[in-house]
């Protein structure tokens, strides 16, 4: 609304201006006049402030591939089955295995072999044999579960429940302490299965 | 797969009841309430019961309705997102209902991984930080000072067919098979723009692209196509986004998949890498025969539909029929459309509502002479790249059965000899 007053405005003190300045307006009646061109545009405008330390501490919650964003803190499996059994099985069940629809399944190898395009049904994709990145359970969880309080868990718990989800997945020992140096190191099963987009458009079907 | 939610859109029953139609009802005369319509409806349909307000025998001769705030529909027009109340999941848009180019707004198709946020327009930031120059927070009314925008660009999620392609049945309507799809006017500012005020480091390879959803969803972007025809967009077919839409600023990515396209738009940290998150991993990759499987499959090749004739509507009787549909492209123009009326033995230039835009979903029409004999009809896009979209053979044999996404093969419908119409799913 502020934008629209403000072209209404400046539309009417174009007019004004035009009608100021009209001084041959017997022969120029109806013509346009001389127009200037559009001013060079420059390559920046201005506008925008500097984030504070503490808006980007607070807003920069992802964690990649190589760790970078994942904070302090350590679980295990044990204690993330108590995690999970609290704030995730609601939704998902109590193994991970069998989800109430239509939320993702979780836990299961199978197919090993990653045929899932062979298969028209039956397979499912879960962490266990479909993600390549474990730390994309860090950065997925944190931000966005449990579902109904997203963002409620505490660094140890995300750890833990975590460890939980790949030990049921058998990524890792039901023994081994996730933190910031062991989640990165965890080599998923479908870690190179991934490859990058080949199509191109033009002639032939990809 | 939580985004397959859209499969329990499988031939409702409420879905046949839904359809525009005509207003012949009322010519029926006497000013009388009764039920909304019942019959499947459609282009040239007729009511089988008048609607539930009184209708004048004659409109010219009583006065009309005073002016008012907000245009309500026709209520002769029964139309609707379908399936909906899911926070985690997708509502459909009706394509079999629509005329022209352009989607309405307010049936535009939505995909949702938590919800509808609320978001104050007033306190919205978009914050640009990571491998920049100056690490920066933007308000909208910083958005909407900067050079704008205005494109028509189709925008689809990269789901869409899913349900013709895994769960094929003859009562499939074009709002089940390809209902997550819509073109519009787009307006805002190229990103570009934004990202000279903050100035990029080189080494910037990525983008996170991070919503204010509560699933903070997210998406990598490369740098090139942000520095190419991305755009933050703020207007929708001449006015701010609906909240559905990503009110007040989403992520726009001429012909690339919907997902990535981030809505309520909140955050961009340029990075060397892509951030390998939940979405571009173990959802939106398309698995491939040779047990791999496509990641950041961005772009949606060329594809049509016919939104007509199709199934819950019905050809009435022999004689001209104008069938109808939408053509699209990620990858550029839409240079032509072939329609099949014999299953595909043969092929026929249809006709193009007005210059094919880039990345812009077009309407085709091709007047058909049925003779009432049962015809099976096809469409078949081509794009200006030369990509010509693939049989449903061509498809299943490139990417497998059990594939996910990008599904763009051709769609088939058979017309009854009594005019019924009914997907076909295996030609």
């Amino acid at each position: 609304m502020r934008r629209l007053t403000r072209h209404v405005c400046g539309g009417l003190l174009l007019a004004v201006i035009a009608a100021c300045t009209g001084g041959s307006a017997g022969s120029d009646a109806g013509g346009r006049g001389a127009v200037r061109p559009s001013e060079a545009l420059p390559a920046t405008f201005g506008v925008g402030r500097a984030a504070t330390p503490a808006e980007l501490a607070a807003w920069d919650l992802d964690v990649n591939p190589k760790g970078v964003g994942l904070p302090a803190g350590r679980g295990t499996a044990a204690e993330g089955a108590v995690v999970y059994a609290a704030k995730c099985a609601s939704c998902h069940g109590p193994t991970g295995t069998d989800p109430i629809a239509p939320n993702p399944k979780l836990v299961g190898r199978e197919p090993r072999d990653f045929s899932f395009a062979n298969h028209a049904t039956g397979v499912t994709k879960t962490i266990g044999n479909y993600w390549p990145y474990a730390t994309t359970l860090y950065d997925y969880i944190r931000r966005a579960m449990p579902q109904t309080a997203p963002g409620t868990l505490t660094a140890g718990e995300t750890y833990a429940v975590i460890a939980w989800l790949l030990a049921e997945n058998e990524v890792i020992p039901r023994d081994q302490v996730m933190d910031a140096t062991s989640l990165p190191a965890v080599v998923m099963p479908s870690r190179d299965r991934f490859v990058r987009d080949d199509r191109k458009g033009g002639s032939g079907f990809k | 797969m939580s985004d397959s939610g859209h499969d329990a859109a499988a031939g409702t029953g409420a879905l046949t009841r839904r359809a525009m139609v005509g207003g012949a009802a009322a010519a029926a005369g006497a000013l009388i309430f009764s039920t909304l319509p019942e019959a499947a409806g459609g282009q040239g349909s007729v009511a089988s019961a008048p609607p539930l307000i009184p209708v004048p025998p004659d409109p010219t001769k009583v006065l009309g309705a005073p002016t008012s705030a907000v245009s309500v529909r026709s209520p002769f027009v029964v139309t609707g997102r379908n399936p909906t109340g899911a926070v985690s999941g997708s509502s459909l848009t009706p394509l079999h209902q629509f005329s022209g180019n352009i989607t309405p707004a307010d049936l535009q198709f939505e995909r949702h991984h938590a919800g509808v946020p609320t978001i104050d327009p007033a306190t919205w930031q978009l914050m640009v930080h990571g491998l920049v120059d100056r690490e920066m927070i933007f308000t909208l009314d910083d958005l909407m000072s900067l050079p704008s925008e205005t494109r028509v660009h189709f925008l689809e999620c990269s789901g869409n067919g899913r349900l013709a392609f895994k769960g094929s049945r003859p009562d499939l309507s074009p709002q089940n098979i390809d209902g997550l799809l819509c073109n519009a006017e787009w307006t805002g500012v190229p990103v570009k723009t934004l990202l000279a005020e903050v100035g990029v480091k080189s080494g910037a390879e990525w983008a996170l692209a991070e919503g204010g959803d509560a699933a903070l969803m997210s998406r990598s972007v490369p740098m090139a196509k942000l520095m190419d025809d991305a755009m933050l967009v703020y207007a929708q077919n001449g006015e701010p986004l609906r909240p559905a839409g990503g009110f007040p600023v989403r992520l726009f990515l001429p012909g690339w998949e919907g997902n990535t396209n981030v809505k309520w738009l909140r955050r961009l940290e340029l990075v060397s890498e892509p951030n390998m998150s939940k979405d571009e991993t173990s959802k939106y990759t398309d698995p491939l025969p040779n047990n791999t499987a496509r990641i950041f499959s961005f772009d949606l090749d060329a594809k049509s539909t016919i939104t007509y004739p199709t199934f819950p509507n019905t050809v009435k009787k022999p004689g001209w029929v104008q069938v109808s549909g939408l053509a699209w492209s990620g990858r550029g123009r839409i240079t032509a459309v072939d329609v099949s009326v014999d299953g595909g033995a043969s092929w026929v230039q249809a006709r193009l509502a007005g210059e094919p835009q880039p990345k812009a979903a077009i309407r085709f029409t091709h007047m058909w002479k049925w003779d009432g004999a049962p015809a099976t009809l096809m469409s078949r896009a081509v794009d200006d790249t030369g990509y010509v979209q693939p049989t449903l053979a061509v498809f299943r044999e490139g990417r497998g059965p059990g594939t996910d996404y990008h599904y763009n093969h051709i769609r088939a419908w058979k017309v009854a000899a009594d005019g019924v119409v009914t997907y076909s799913g295996e030609v």
